[in-house]
């Protein structure tokens, strides 16, 4: 069946089965920052931004967001870079492939928490994972980009 | 030194952080045919007849290759130099099947829905067969994992696989039986380490085409392209020419891409359709019909003196290799190998033991590759030696550790090694004089510190090899063209600063490609914690001939002795004569276009070492445990590390952070659980957890450098050794807080109450 999407600012029609998951058809259309890591929901690596808001894309039928304002780390280079220039000073950013979503997820949060604490960013990132940089780095550089002490 | 010793920022940082389509998925050619995987639902059948008719007349199937359309010649995924100390015992397909999960049958689709679907329509009869699912009761079982008469070796590795035995090993100096027998303090307890899982956030996966020479080429997320080449040439049976092997960057590998788990699969499929084809593991595969950590069961006896001086250390140890061998021996002698040597007082040490084949997932390399068991195993056994000594543990090591200088039976001589300082740093660290053993904190709450400390190597001594090519460009930019693969480490910045620290020019002067076997100069491939000390190794000689000559051609250009001129990077001067230079984007021209000149510039290096000098680690953790539950609160992870010269502080420092983090994860969550038909029930993230965020709390890394003087600028290895320490540090600060010995991984909440309960 077909969807209508806007994705980074561009409306789009996109062919879709209807049991097919979001990541996949993102994907399959060409959006490749979004990855897959797991199938039970777990990892993060898939998220991105429905209507602005961070969601597994994993666990989000495609047909589900007909009409709908779609988001990838391809839509907001340069926030994606400013942030990533605080991971890549740390040092903190080693095989990349838990980025896309860590990135979209951080930058969500930057959105929604005003003034956070080290518990509260730790809470809102901890469905992201990351089995290479061990966690402190990347929260090293969150809380310089956040301006958190 | 400029370069060396800083925090240069990772080459491919921002594409990397900014989600760049870089991996092997992201490349694949949108026709590629999709490969599933039939798989075995038993631990251990054999295939009586199996029907693809109607599967393979479903619309859009390609092909279905089954255990008859494979050829008959056996070989291992190991990613090892050749000839390989891993057995030849695997086929592509095989008649039998030896693990739940094992492959059946290979299915190839247009898409992903046809080939489940065609999956579904095979129809296979099983002669189930008895599995030997504990490996404890592998050696003489009624059942034999590999009854073929096929299966080779390239050397005696000890096998008897009439009972079940992979490999065997004995590594001995000393009596160690007489040490023992003299020493009037003896400990001796029985460990357990289970199989854990890479869980790196990319699977393994590749796809296959033929090239436009009739060649076939294989992308792979792999840390072993010329292995892989090897690999694949000998499971399908066609000449290595043949085949090409090209690594995008990878989503982590930790030694899980140290094996060639899926290329053959996409490969015999390219091969017999012509097509292109991708295989892409999803997690569950990723996590049951791949490779994980060895599982082993290691006794240690340690003999000490009443003073704590240790006289003999002996270790016996059994190794689960699952139901193929791959790195099933060396994995298991490393065991030994890379801990005995700790401690050097001991008269007398020995490690031995077998591996075994049962009917489970295959284990294989796993950053630590063996260290990590023994490991937990021998630091466990001098912690508590430390506290029937009722010594102090950190002086119990004081006393016993190897030195600089030192020789040891096993390990040779020791030309660089701070450990002593490394405990007395991390002492300080972690407030060892106020926290040991413990505090408590309330009725129900005590907190408390533990520690251990571990070697690793740099690399495999006279078995790696290095080969780095610097080429200069005609635009006066250098290539370096390295067969070392950037997995994440950050390899590619690291040995880029040790060529741009020779040829004194700055970062921004160089490309780094991916590899490729067809171009790249041979590497065994990023394992073995052998990128910073073997290919930095090759990296340097490589920078050293193409410095001379850029050196010679100046020379010839501005008709000027050799000796008179000074190399400044970007340009060459003539010493006092400072107006007299040319630049290197003016030798590159020079070369590119000048009448007969014409001269590609490269300089070459190859290395391959003869030792592999350990880097140690001293680690202390701190921990807050609840006596009522049971649960167990990290509170801090101290670790001080030397790695001789630090390269790059800040890549090493995520480095261990990153290790120490999935060696938290293998000592207190990551479990491995097999029902009683053999079936993994772990083989999900809900099920199989890894460290999330809220589990980490505070990590200190710190440096305690030594001078390596056969390292790259002094450096030593860092990537494998920061996993050893916590499992040991973590058990023994759960022990100094409520007195319970946990010695089987993970160290659970379950299991720290039920031995509270054993007091009460
Ligand atoms: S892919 Fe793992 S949570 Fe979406
Ligand atoms: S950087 Fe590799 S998984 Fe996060």
């Amino acid at each position: 069946m077909k969807i209508q999407v806007i994705v980074n600012h561009k409306k789009i029609q996109m062919e879709v089965a209807y049991d097919e998951f979001l990541v996949d058809v993102l994907r399959r259309y060409g959006f490749n920052s979004v990855k897959r890591g797991c199938d039970t929901g777990n990892c993060g690596l898939c998220t991105i931004w429905i209507e602005g808001k961070p969601t597994l894309s994993c666990s989000t039928l495609a047909v589900r967001v007909n009409n709908k304002n779609l988001t990838t780390i391809e839509g907001i280079g340069e926030e994606a870079k400013d942030f990533a220039a605080f991971m890549v000073a740390e040092g903190a950013e080693q095989c990349g492939f838990c980025s896309p979503g860590f990135v979209m997820t951080v930058l969500a949060m930057k959105r929604e928490l005003k003034n956070p604490t080290e518990e509260d960013i730790i809470h809102y990132l901890t469905g992201n994972l990351c089995r290479c940089t061990g966690y402190v780095g990347q929260l090293r550089a969150v809380k310089t980009y956040m301006g958190v002490a | 030194m400029k370069i060396i010793n800083q925090s240069i920022r990772k080459l491919d940082g921002m594409d990397v952080a900014t989600g760049k389509p870089l991996y092997t998925d992201d490349l694949v050619n949108a026709n590629a045919l999709v490969i599933k995987i039939l798989r075995s639902p038993h631990a251990f059948a054999k295939i009586k007849s199996i029907n693809i008719e109607k599967a393979e007349k479903l619309e859009g199937v390609e092909c279905i290759l089954t255990h008859k359309d494979v050829p008959n010649e056996r070989f291992t995924m190991a990613g090892q130099s050749y000839p390989e100390p891993s057995p030849y015992d695997r086929l592509i397909l095989d008649e039998y099947v030896r693990y739940v999960g094992d492959e059946v049958a290979i299915i190839a689709a247009i898409d992903e829905k046809t080939a489940i679907k065609a999956m579904k329509m095979i129809a296979v009869s099983y002669e189930v067969l008895e599995p030997v699912l504990n490996f404890e009761e592998a050696i003489g079982h009624t059942s034999i994992v590999h009854p073929e008469d096929n299966l080779q070796v390239n050397f005696d590795i000890g096998m008897k696989k009439e009972k079940n035995i992979t490999a065997t090993a004995l590594i001995e100096s000393g009596n160690v039986e007489k040490e023992l027998g003299k020493s009037p303090v003896i400990v001796e307890e029985t460990y357990y380490t289970q199989a854990q899982a890479h869980a790196m956030m990319e699977t393994q996966r590749a796809f296959t085409y033929m090239d436009s020479n009739g060649r076939l080429t294989i992308v792979s997320s792999t840390q072993i392209p010329f292995h892989v080449r090897r690999i694949v040439a000998r499971a399908l049976q066609v000449p290595k020419s043949k085949i090409r092997v090209v690594k995008p960057k990878i989503g982590g590998g930790f030694g899980g891409k140290q094996t060639a788990s899926v290329e053959v699969f996409p490969a015999i499929v390219t091969l017999k359709t012509g097509k292109p084809a991708k295989i892409i593991y999803d997690r569950k595969e990723s996590l049951n019909c791949t490779t994980s950590r060895h599982a082993m069961r290691i006794t240690v006896k340690i003999g000490a003196d009443h003073e704590g001086n240790i006289q003999a250390i002996d270790m016996k140890g059994l190794s689960d290799t699952g139901a193929y061998g791959e790195h099933a021996s060396t994995v298991f002698s490393v065991a030994g190998y890379k801990t005995l040597p700790l401690y050097n007082s001991a008269k007398a040490v020995r490690f031995s033991g077998n591996v075994v084949y049962t009917n489970k997932m295959p284990a294989g390399a796993l950053r630590g590759y063996g260290v990590t068991q023994g490991i937990f195993a021998l630091e466990s056994a001098a912690n508590q030696l430390a506290d029937k000594l009722n010594m102090d543990p950190t002086e119990l090591r004081a006393k016993n550790i190897i030195k600089e200088g030192e020789t040891n039976p096993i390990s040779g001589t020791l030309d660089s090694c701070t450990l002593d300082r490394c405990i007395e740093k991390g002492k300080q660290l972690i407030g060892w004089q106020e926290k040991y053993p413990r505090k408590i904190i309330s009725d129900t709450k005590v907190r408390s510190v533990g520690m251990a400390i571990t070697m690793q190597g740099s690399g495999i001594a006279a078995i790696d090899v290095a080969n780095v090519t610097i080429k200069l460009n005609d635009d006066g930019l250098y290539s370096l063209l390295i067969g070392a693969t950037e997995m994440g480490m950050g390899c590619d910045t690291v040995l880029t600063q040790m060529a741009a620290e020779i040829l004194e020019t700055t970062m921004d002067k160089f490309v780094v490609p991916g590899v490729d076997t067809d171009s790249s100069p041979y590497d065994t491939g990023s394992y073995a914690s052998s990128t910073t000390y073997v290919t930095g190794n090759a990296t340097i000689k490589a920078a050293e001939d193409l410095k001379l000559k850029l050196l010679k051609k100046a020379s010839e250009m501005l008709g000027i002795s050799l000796e008179k001129l000074d190399f400044q990077g970007d340009t060459i001067k003539v010493l006092n004569h400072e107006e007299k230079v040319v630049s290197l984007s003016q030798i590159a021209e020079y070369v590119s276009a000048g009448e007969g000149k014409q001269e590609q510039l490269m300089g070459t290096g190859t290395f391959g070492g003869d030792k592999s000098p350990p880097p140690f680690i001293a680690g202390f953790a701190e921990v807050e445990v609840d006596k009522e539950t049971g649960k167990i609160d990290l509170i801090d992870y101290v670790a001080v590390i030397d790695c001789g010269t630090v390269i790059n502080p800040k890549l090493a420092r995520i480095q261990a952070e990153g290790g120490l983090v999935q060696g938290i994860g293998m000592a207190m969550y990551e479990d491995v659980i097999y029902n009683q038909r053999g079936q993994m029930m772990t083989n999900t993230f809900m099920q199989y957890k890894i460290p999330c965020r809220k589990d980490i709390n505070k990590i200190t890394v710190d440096f305690e450098s030594s001078y390596e003087p056969s390292g790259p600028f002094g450096a030593k290895s860092i990537g494998e050794v920061v996993i050893n320490t916590p499992p040991p540090a973590i058990a023994h600060a759960v022990y100094n807080a409520v007195g319970v010995h946990v010695r089987s991984l993970p160290i659970t909440p379950e299991k720290v109450l039920k031995g509270i309960w054993k007091f009460q």
